[in-house]
C-alpha cells in the first residue's frame, strides 16, 4: 500500500513542502512553485510550495526510493545482514535562473550513515532544532507488526521516515548549505572520511551527552526554561498517546476479526435452513467483508502514529537545544565569576586589604610583605589574566547571543512547523476515522438487506 | 373456558387430556374443512385465527390479553430470601372476570406454570424459562445484572406463551396470572404422581426402540439436532463479540483523555486536540451503547433458542414416547388372545392419543419456525441498524471537528460525499 506522507519544515514565511503521492511506487517529493500566504496554507492539506531561501530544494528533487538488504564484513569482521537504502537524486522542474545545475543521481546508503550525517549536524549546528531520523527500532507497536527490524514493513517505514528526514534537511535554510549533506546526497564513497576530516567529533562536549549532568546556572534564560518544560511535556504526552493508541488499535482489530466468524457459522447454519438460508448466508459474506476491512484500515492509522512518532523524536532534538544553550549560559557565568575574582585579587593586591582568603595573604601575614618588585610583577600578571579574562567574556557574551538570537529564530520556524503538521495530523485522523465509519455503515446496511430477506 | 376454531395450520386434531385438567377437550370428529365451529363449551367465546406465511402469529389488533413482569423485589422470610417479580395482566377475555390484575411471583412459580404447560401438551413446543442457575462469570443470584436479565427473559417467556394459540388459553396460564397465593395451586399437583407413573412407563417402552418413527419427525428430529449446534454456535460469537467490544471500550477511555491532557499546554493546538478528543469520547460512549443493545437485545435471543433447542428435543423425546407405549400396546394387544375387548380399548385410546400428538407437533412445529425466524431475524436486523447508527454518530461528530477547523479535503475525496 503506498503511503501518504507530510513532510514540512518552514522558515519564518510559513511555506511548506509536502510529499504527495498518488498512486506511484516511488515516493516522490514534488515541489512547485507556486505562492501561499499562511492564512491560505492552514485550509491546504496538500501544499505545493516551496522553501524560500532553501537553495538545495530548489535546485533538486531528492527521494529514497528503494530498499534492499545486503550483507557484509562489519568491523569486526564478522557478517551480518543489513538494509540499504537508495537515494535518488534529480534537477527539480523549474530550477532558478544562474543556478547551478544538478545531474540526476543514485546512491546507496545504509541507516548507519544516515546516524552519522545526524550527529555531524547537532554538532555543527547546535542551535538549530536538527530533524529527527526514524526509530532505530520498531516501538509502540500493536500486535500485528512485528519489531523485527528486517521486517518489510519496518523497512518500507523507515524508508519513508528517512526520505522524510532528507526532505527536512533539505528544505531547512540554514541546514540545506551543508556541503557535507550535499556530498552524502551526491557521492557515496568517501563520504564517511569526509564526515571524519571535519573533526566534528572533537566539537562534542561530553557534558551534553549526559542527561543527569546539572548545571547550576544562576540566571537562567526564562523562554528556555519554558521550552525545556514543554518540551519534556509534549515528549511524555506523545509517548502515552502512542502507548494507549497501539491498545486501542490491537482491541479494534479484536472486534473486527470475531466477526469474521459469523461468516463462518452463518454459512454453516444457512445449510439447514430453507427460507433464511439465503439471508444467513450473504449476511454471512458482509460479515467476512467486514472483518478484513480492519488490514486497510489499521495500516492508514500507522502513518498517523509515524507522524506523532517524528515529533515525539523532535522533543529530544529541542531538548538538546534547550541543553546546549544552558552549557554556553554556564561557561558565560564562569566565565564572568572568574573574571569577577581575578578583578577582586587585583584590588586586594593594590588596596593591600585582604577580603578574601588567600594563600598568597596568608603567607605575606606570616612571612612577610613581599617586595616591590614582586607585588607589580605579580600586579601585571593579574592585568594580563584579566585583559584575558574580559575577553572571554566577551567572547562568551557574543557566542551566548549569537546562540540565543539564532536558536531563538529556529525554534519560532519549529514552532509554526509543528502546529501546521499536527492540525495536519489530527484532521487526516479524523479523515480517516470517517472513512472507516463510511465502510462499516456499508457493510452493515449490506447486513441489514440480507436480514431482510430472512 | 374459551372454545376455538383450530387454526389452517393443525390438521384438525387438538390433544386429549386428563381428567383433571382444566383444559378444553376438544373433540376429535371436528374436521377444518367443514368450517363447523367447536361446540364444545356454549356460551364461550369464539376466537379465530388464520396463520399466514409472513404475518405475525397473533395479528395485533386481536391482540388481548397483554402482559409485563417488571419490579423484581427482594423477598425475606425466616427459611430463605427470594426475588418476587411483579406480573401485571391486562385482558379484554370474557373467560377473565376482570380486566386488570397485579399478582407477584418467583421464580419457581413460572417454573410450575411452565412443567403443568409442558405436561398438558406434551408435544406443543413451550417457550424455555432463562436458566435457573447461572454457570459463568461471579454473577450471583442477587447481582442486579442478573435479575434484569431474568426479568426480561420472564417477559419475554409469559409474552410467547400469551400469543401462541394454544397456550395462551390454558387454565393454568389464566391460574398463574390472576391466583393472588399460587401456592394453594401449586399444591394441586395430583397430575404429577400419575404423570411420574407415565413417565417410567414410558421410559420402559421406549426402550424397546421405536418400530417406525415417521419420516417427517425424523427430519424434524436431524433438524433439531442441528439448530442447537448451530445456535450454541452463533451465541457464542455474538458473545465474543461483546467481550472484544468490552475490552476494546476500556482502552478507549483512557485514549480519549490524553488528547485532552495534550490539548492542556498547547495554544494554537489546544482546539484541534480539543476536537479530536470530543471524537474519541463520542466514539467510547457509543461503544458502550452498542455494548449495551449486544446484551440486551441480540444475545439474550440467542440464548433463548439455544434453550429452544433442549425444549424441542424434549418435545421429540415425547412424542416418541408416546408412539412407544402405543406400539407396545398394540404388540401385546396382537400376541394376547386373552383381554381383548379391554386391550382393543386400550390401544385405541392410545392410537387417538399418538394421532393427536403428532398433529399437535406437526401443526406447532410451523407456528414454531415462524416464531423464531421472525425473532432471530428481527434481532440481527435490530443489531445491525444499532451499528449503522453508532457509525453515523461517529461521523458527525468527527465532521464536526473537521468543519471546525476549516479543512478542505479535495485531494481525498473524502469530504465531497459529506
Amino acid at each position: 500500500m503506498v503511503r501518504k506522507r507530510s513532510a514540512s519544515s518552514a522558515d519564518k514565511s510559513s511555506n511548506q513542502v509536502i510529499m504527495a503521492d498518488f498512486g506511484s511506487n516511488e515516493e516522490v517529493a514534488v515541489i512547485g512553485n507556486t505562492d501561499l500566504i499562511s492564512a491560505e496554507s492552514e485550509n491546504n492539506i496538500i501544499n505545493t510550495m516551496v522553501e524560500r531561501g532553501t537553495p538545495l530544494l530548489n535546485k533538486m528533487e531528492i527521494n529514497v526510493a528503494e530498499a534492499e538488504k545486503r550483507t557484509g564484513k562489519n568491523t569486526v569482521n564478522m557478517q551480518e545482514t543489513y538494509t540499504v537504502y537508495l537515494i535518488e537524486t534529480r534537477p527539480a522542474e523549474n530550477v532558478p535562473e544562474g543556478g547551478t545545475q544538478t545531474i540526476p543521481d543514485t546512491l546507496w546508503r545504509r541507516y548507519s550513515e544516515f546516524e552519522l550525517l545526524k550527529t555531524y549536524l547537532m554538532v555543527t549546528y547546535p542551535y538549530i532544532i536538527i530533524p529527527p531520523l526514524p526509530e532505530k527500532r520498531a516501538e509502540f507497536v500493536w500486535h500485528k507488526l512485528s519489531s523485527d527490524n528486517l521486517d518489510p514493513d519496518f523497512v518500507e517505514r523507515r524508508r519513508v521516515g528517512l526520505e522524510n528526514f532528507l526532505l527536512r534537511v533539505a528544505s531547512h535554510s540554514v541546514l540545506s548549505n551543508d556541503k557535507i549533506f550535499f556530498h552524502f546526497l551526491t557521492e557515496e564513497k568517501g563520504w564517511r572520511d569526509a564526515v571524519l576530516e571535519t573533526g566534528f567529533q572533537d566539537k562534542v562536549d561530553p557534558r551534553l551527552k549526559s542527561l543527569s549532568a546539572m548545571l547550576r546556572v544562576k540566571n537562567p534564560d526564562k523562554r528556555f526554561t519554558a521550552l525545556k518544560h514543554y518540551s519534556d511535556d509534549l515528549n511524555t504526552v506523545i509517548s502515552q498517546l502512542l502507548r494507549v493508541r497501539a491498545r486501542v488499535a490491537d482491541r479494534l482489530y479484536g472486534v473486527y476479526k470475531v466477526h469474521g466468524n459469523y461468516g463462518r457459522v452463518f454459512s454453516e447454519w444457512s445449510a439447514i435452513e430453507k427460507e433464511m438460508g439465503d439471508g444467513l448466508q450473504s449476511a454471512g459474506h458482509h460479515m467476512d467483508t467486514y472483518a478484513a476491512s480492519i488490514d486497510d484500515i489499521l495500516e492508514e492509522e500507522e502513518h498517523y502514529a509515524d507522524q506523532l512518532k517524528e515529533y515525539l523524536f523532535y522533543t529530544d532534538a529541542v531538548r538538546s537545544v534547550c541543553k546546549k544553550h544552558e552549557l554556553i549560559q554556564y561557561e558565560l557565568e564562569m566565565a564572568a565569576q572568574d573574571l569577577a575574582h581575578k578583578k577582586q585579587q587585583k584590588e586586594e593586591l593594590v588596596t593591600g586589604t585582604v577580603r578574601v582568603f588567600s594563600l598568597k595573604g596568608m603567607t605575606s601575614k606570616l612571612f612577610g610583605q613581599e617586595s616591590q618588585e614582586q607585588r607589580e610583577s605579580r600586579l601585571a600578571a593579574l592585568d594580563q589574566s584579566i585583559r584575558e579574562g574580559e575577553e572571554m567574556v566577551k567572547e562568551k557574551n557574543t557566542e551566548c547571543q549569537d546562540f540565543v538570537r539564532t536558536a531563538w529564530e529556529d525554534i519560532e520556524r519549529f514552532k509554526e512547523q509543528k502546529d501546521r503538521d499536527l492540525r495536519e495530523a489530527l484532521t487526516s485522523y479524523a479523515i480517516m476515522q470517517i472513512s472507516m465509519c463510511k465502510k462499516g455503515i456499508q457493510v452493515w446496511s449490506n447486513a441489514k438487506e440480507c436480514f431482510n430477506k430472512m | 373456558m374459551s372454545g376455538q376454531t383450530v387454526p389452517a395450520d393443525f390438521s384438525g386434531h387438538m390433544l386429549d387430556l386428563d381428567e383433571d385438567e382444566d383444559l378444553e377437550v376438544f373433540s376429535k370428529n371436528i374436521s377444518l374443512e367443514d368450517g363447523n365451529p367447536m361446540p364444545n363449551s356454549p356460551g364461550s367465546m369464539v376466537n379465530q385465527y388464520r396463520l399466514e406465511d409472513d404475518e405475525e402469529q397473533q395479528d395485533p389488533n386481536t391482540k388481548d390479553l397483554f402482559i409485563t413482569v417488571d419490579k423484581p423485589e427482594s423477598h425475606v422470610t425466616a427459611i430463605e430470601t427470594f426475588i418476587m417479580y411483579r406480573v401485571i395482566t391486562k385482558t379484554t377475555r370474557g373467560e377473565f372476570d376482570s380486566s386488570e390484575y397485579e399478582v407477584r411471583r418467583r421464580y419457581q412459580d413460572f417454573m410450575w406454570l411452565r412443567s403443568r404447560l409442558e405436561e398438558n401438551h406434551p408435544t406443543l413446543i413451550v417457550h424455555p424459562l432463562p436458566e435457573k442457575f447461572v454457570m459463568k462469570g461471579m454473577m450471583d443470584r442477587f447481582n442486579n445484572d442478573f435479575i434484569e436479565t431474568r426479568r426480561r427473559a420472564l417477559h419475554r417467556f409469559l409474552n410467547k406463551i400469551s400469543e401462541h394459540p394454544i397456550l395462551s388459553y390454558s387454565e393454568c396460564l389464566k391460574v398463574f396470572l390472576t391466583a393472588e397465593d399460587l401456592t394453594a395451586h401449586r399444591k394441586q399437583g395430583a397430575g404429577f404422581l400419575s404423570r411420574m407413573g407415565e413417565t417410567m412407563k414410558a421410559v420402559a417402552n421406549s426402550v424397546r426402540g421405536l418400530k417406525s418413527r415417521p419420516e417427517e419427525f425424523t427430519v424434524m428430529q436431524e433438524y433439531v439436532e442441528d439448530f442447537g449446534n448451530k445456535m450454541s454456535s452463533v451465541d457464542r460469537v455474538a458473545q465474543r463479540i461483546a467481550k472484544e467490544q468490552r475490552e476494546y471500550l476500556d482502552e478507549l477511555k483512557q485514549y480519549g483523555p490524553t488528547y485532552t491532557q495534550w490539548a492542556g499546554f498547547e495554544e494554537e493546538l489546544g482546539d484541534p486536540l480539543k476536537g479530536v478528543a470530543s471524537c474519541v469520547d463520542r466514539c467510547s460512549k457509543e461503544t458502550e451503547e452498542q455494548v449495551c443493545h449486544l446484551s440486551e437485545v441480540l444475545i439474550p435471543t440467542l440464548h433463548e433458542y439455544v434453550l429452544c433447542s433442549e425444549t424441542l428435543k424434549a418435545v421429540m423425546r415425547r412424542r416418541d414416547n408416546i408412539q412407544a407405549e402405543f406400539e407396545a400396546k398394540n404388540e401385546a394387544l396382537i400376541s394376547r388372545k386373552a383381554d381383548q375387548e379391554t386391550l382393543q380399548e386400550e390401544v385405541d385410546g392410545l392410537a387417538d392419543r399418538l394421532e393427536q400428538a403428532n398433529n399437535a407437533l406437526k401443526g406447532d412445529w410451523s407456528y414454531w419456525k415462524n416464531s423464531m425466524t421472525t425473532d432471530l431475524k428481527s434481532a440481527f436486523i435490530s443489531t445491525a441498524e444499532k451499528n449503522v447508527d453508532y457509525y453515523e454518530k461517529y461521523i458527525a461528530v468527527a465532521v464536526g471537528f473537521l468543519t471546525c477547523t476549516h479543512v478542505c479535503h479535495d485531494k481525498f475525496g473524502v469530504c465531497v460525499n459529506i
